[in-house]
């Protein structure tokens, strides 16, 4: 019998919807949901259907039985699991209170739920790991627009002009956005790229700007001031809705694009030519203002400078540039009932320090590496345990050494995943989740210029005995005496729920995987946009009073990173279309496609290292050594090596992915301390390592 | 006459390698053979930007296949629509067609033990639907195309 299910793919990220054909109760197609996406699905997204069949996953809750990272586990019934689970939960709650137990994800639509569980129990540590990704670039556009980083969408096919710093588009691959460029660019438009390296995205681009590592702030500085000299803003847009303009002015006025162009090694001309062009396009002009921009020292600053510029540009609710997100209400239509409206709010301080003593930081999720200070020291209480929740800090966090010594402190270390995270391999308990097309997931709201409810619903039956994640913590949660916040037994009963205040049934959203809230897509008045803007002032502040008010510069004076000394290079990372992050390097399918990384390296620089295309190189750190095969190029600037972050692994019963590549963030060593104090995120670029061409190279040849 | 191929738009390919693993999943094919692939020719500069031009390769589907006659059983044809298919039940896997194809296209399943090639997912397209690598590209790069004659 075949039937079709809608559902959401969980490959990476992104959460594209998908169309699933199921034969006899096994997957036998996957393709984009064709009322969204056409039918376009990437490489991950096919290659769900070898997850599905691969062994190489957890298939029943495992016990650690003989110490941590021993990988002696005891297989058992979930029962045994949960109980054990729900023992040393108490046991920590009654010892050092509830608080003392954190629960990370790695953020999403349906973290409310997660979220809802710690707060049941009785604890406010909530986090994720956005403070070795986005957090830069969130509390940047909140000390901009008062608005998070999903403050606004960007409306890149009807654009004139896109430019990215860094954010290698076609490598993290939205498949909605990346369709959305490729139609820009058939329809004529400009794209600029700014990189260390040339990357599957700036190949697309019209023009390339090649940087020194570490000079984004600079080459944002000298567009704005560029920008102010040609006149080349939307002087009414900037009059109508935002403060601080001429402090601006002021603070950029020494960074001239003369200036910017020295410092970044690109050529003066090009940088003035490109502000006379988007003078001319704006406002259909979207600078993407990053996303995983826990780089450098003054990453949080220089996203800052991209969200002005789109401000400059006017790109603010107007076709071809950033509009805001509509939501239900926008629709006329009630939002989703949250879980955590049943569930009362701890009263107790994080123990990150984020709401009390870092009142800057957005307190929702805080700020996972902060934690670690609480383990080690007992301050301001002690941390004893860490449930991760599809969530591997040791894969999404640097220096893993020092981690482990955090993590040492713990009674209680558990992970909930579908696969075996590297965080999962050294915890105590894993509590193995179906992965997504053998589990259904809560219904989320989309927002958008068409706001849509949208759901996943369970393909097939799980293979092994995995359960999904609601179940797990609805389990857990009786086993806690907290079953009452979470009062459903089905996955029926908890769409219910959900959907009772908006009228709608789970039936409709059967239909296609969501239904839309509206036909048309809806657009607020660009001349009347008051109160829109969250900040203090409710303008848009160049000059932001929650930076100012925390004793924090609106604006940094610019600091020129330092070069690495000679032998050492500054040590960059990223993607690769075929894998996202660590969870993938183990799908048989996608390891075929992409086995292990390379470094890539300057080819005049490993010229004079004696370094072929294709040796092996060891790549040193303090203490940490990995060993990978170069890749000699032009195209990445003499100061950087560059390789795809996620490989490295070091989980035994990941057969394919075991030790194959390097792992960037075990060499990383120090950095888990190198916090920006302003945008809370990571330096995690901030890492010089010595490169030399290994001993492993063969010298022996037996013939002549 | 060949009525179909399949084009790649190298402007709007983005190298993903969607279109492979499309393939694989949709034959149920194991890690070893790929039915079609996707390359790339080293960065070039072009006004300043480096640039690439990416290839897409399946079958060529001859006008008069070497692998055809080859076949020791019959199971290699070549529809009337010009499609060159392997009929799987009367394969061998001797994989001669593979020795007698200038690019040794046909490749060996190691699950079934037969030979196994790019047949424009003819099911698929018999249903009125496109080749799976056509269907899923990530960006529509693929086309496939019904070839008219002028």
């Amino acid at each position: 019998m075949r039937k079709t299910v809608w559902s959401m793919c969980s490959m990476c990220s992104v959460r594209c919807p998908i169309k699933v054909e199921v034969e006899d109760g096994k997957v036998r197609w996957i393709e984009g949901n064709p009322h969204i996406l056409k039918g376009a699905l990437c490489a991950k997204g096919s290659a769900g259907i070898a997850l599905q069949k691969d062994h190489e996953r957890p298939q029943q809750p495992l016990i650690q039985r003989g110490g941590r990272g021993s990988g002696k586990w005891e297989p058992v019934s979930w029962y045994t699991a949960l109980d054990y689970v729900a023992e040393k939960m108490k046991k920590i709650k009654d010892k050092y209170g509830a608080k003392a137990v954190m629960l990370s994800c790695r953020g999403g639509p349906w973290q409310d739920l997660w979220k809802s569980f710690i707060h049941a129990f009785g604890s406010p540590n909530f986090t994720n790991h956005d403070s070795g990704c986005g957090r830069n670039v969130h509390h940047a556009s909140k000390s901009v627009y008062g608005l998070g980083r999903k403050g606004f969408i960007y409306d890149i096919k009807n654009a004139k002009h896109l430019i990215s710093f860094g954010r290698n588009l076609m490598a993290s691959l939205r498949i909605a956005e990346v369709n959305q460029i490729m139609d820009m660019l058939d329809n004529g438009g400009s794209f600029t790229y700014v990189d260390v390296r040339q990357t599957l995205t700036g190949i697309k681009a019209t023009r390339f700007f090649q940087v020194r590592p570490g000079t984004d702030y600079a080459l944002a500085l000298g567009m704005i001031n560029e920008v102010i000299k040609q006149e080349a803003y939307d002087k009414e847009f900037i009059e109508k809705y935002t403060t601080g303009f001429d402090q601006m002015a002021e603070f950029v006025e020494q960074y001239t694009a003369e200036w910017a162009a020295k410092e970044c090694g690109i050529k003066v001309k090009k940088l003035k030519d490109f502000v006379s062009e988007i003078g001319q396009q704006r406002p259909a002009v979207v600078f993407h203002p990053g996303w995983m921009l826990s780089r450098y020292r003054d990453s949080f600053y220089a996203s800052r400078m991209l969200h002005i510029l789109n401000v400059l540009m006017g790109s603010v609710e107007v076709k071809g540039g950033q509009q805001f997100p509509k939501t239900p209400g926008d629709c006329g239509v009630k939002g989703l009932k949250a879980f955590s409206s049943i569930v009362p709010k701890p009263e107790d301080k994080r123990a990150d320090g984020v709401g009390w003593k870092y009142k800057h930081f957005d307190k929702g999720p805080g700020l996972f590496h902060l934690f670690y200070d609480a383990m080690l020291t007992g301050e301001p209480y002690p941390i004893k345990g860490v449930i991760c929740y599809r969530h591997d800090p040791f894969n999404c966090f640097p220096d893993v050494a020092a981690q482990k010594e955090a993590f040492d402190n713990c009674e209680l270390l558990v992970s909930i995943d579908t696969h075996y995270s590297e965080f999962g391999w050294y915890s105590d308990v894993i509590l193995p989740e179906s992965m997504y097309l053998e589990r259904e997931t809560p219904v989320c709201t989309q927002k958008g210029p068409k706001p849509r409810f949208a759901f996943r619903d369970r393909a097939v039956e799980p293979r092994f005995d995995t359960k999904p994640s609601w179940e797990i913590f609805k389990m857990l949660a009786d086993r806690l005496d907290i079953g009452e916040y979470f009062p459903w037994k089905t996955a029926e009963e908890m769409w219910e729920f959900q959907l009772e205040p908006t009228g709608y049934k789970i039936d409709d959203l059967r239909e296609k995987g969501f239904v839309a809230l509206t036909d048309e897509p809806i657009m607020y008045d660009r001349d009347n946009l008051d109160g829109k803007f969250k900040t203090p002032s409710g303008k848009i502040e160049f000059i932001s009073q929650m930076l100012e008010e925390n004793g924090f510069p609106s604006f940094k004076p610019y600091e020129s990173p330092q070069k690495p000394p000679k032998g050492k290079f500054r040590l960059v990372f990223g993607r690769s279309p075929v894998h996202a992050h660590g969870h993938t390097i183990n799908n048989p399918l996608l390891n075929e496609l992409m086995p292990e990384n390379t470094l890539w390296i300057n080819s005049r620089v490993a010229s004079r290292m004696g370094i072929n295309d294709g040796d092996w190189v060891d790549v040193i750190a303090d203490s940490q050594k990995g060993t990978i095969k170069a890749h000699v190029t032009d195209f990445i600037h003499p100061e950087a090596v560059y390789t795809v972050h996620g490989f490295g692994r070091q989980v035994p019963l990941q057969s394919r992915a075991y030790h194959a590549g390097m792992s960037d963030q075990k060499l990383q060593e120090g950095l888990l301390e190198s916090m920006d104090p302003v945008g809370g995120g990571l330096c995690l670029c901030e890492k010089f390592v010595t490169v030399r061409r290994s001993p492993r190279n063969p010298r022996r040849r037996v013939e002549l | 006459m060949n009525k179909y191929m399949i084009y790649l738009n190298s402007k709007r390919c983005i190298g993903c390698h969607g279109c492979e693993v499309h393939c694989k999943t949709n034959k149920d094919l194991p890690v070893g053979p790929f039915l079609c692939e996707i390359s790339h020719e080293p960065l070039k500069a072009v006004k300043g930007v480096p640039k690439t031009e990416y290839h897409f390769r399946s079958c060529y589907h001859c006008e008069d296949p070497y692998c055809v006659p080859v076949c020791p059983t019959g199971a290699m044809k070549k529809r009337e629509d010009g499609i060159v298919y392997i009929e799987t039940e009367a394969c061998i896997g001797c994989m001669a067609c593979a020795g007698a194809c200038p690019w040794h296209i046909p490749q060996f399943n190691p699950n079934t033990g037969k030979a196994v090639k790019c047949d424009y997912c003819m099911d698929r397209v018999d249903a009125g639907l496109k080749p799976a690598c056509v269907t899923k590209c990530t960006t529509r790069a693929l086309k496939f195309v019904t070839i008219q004659e002028v």
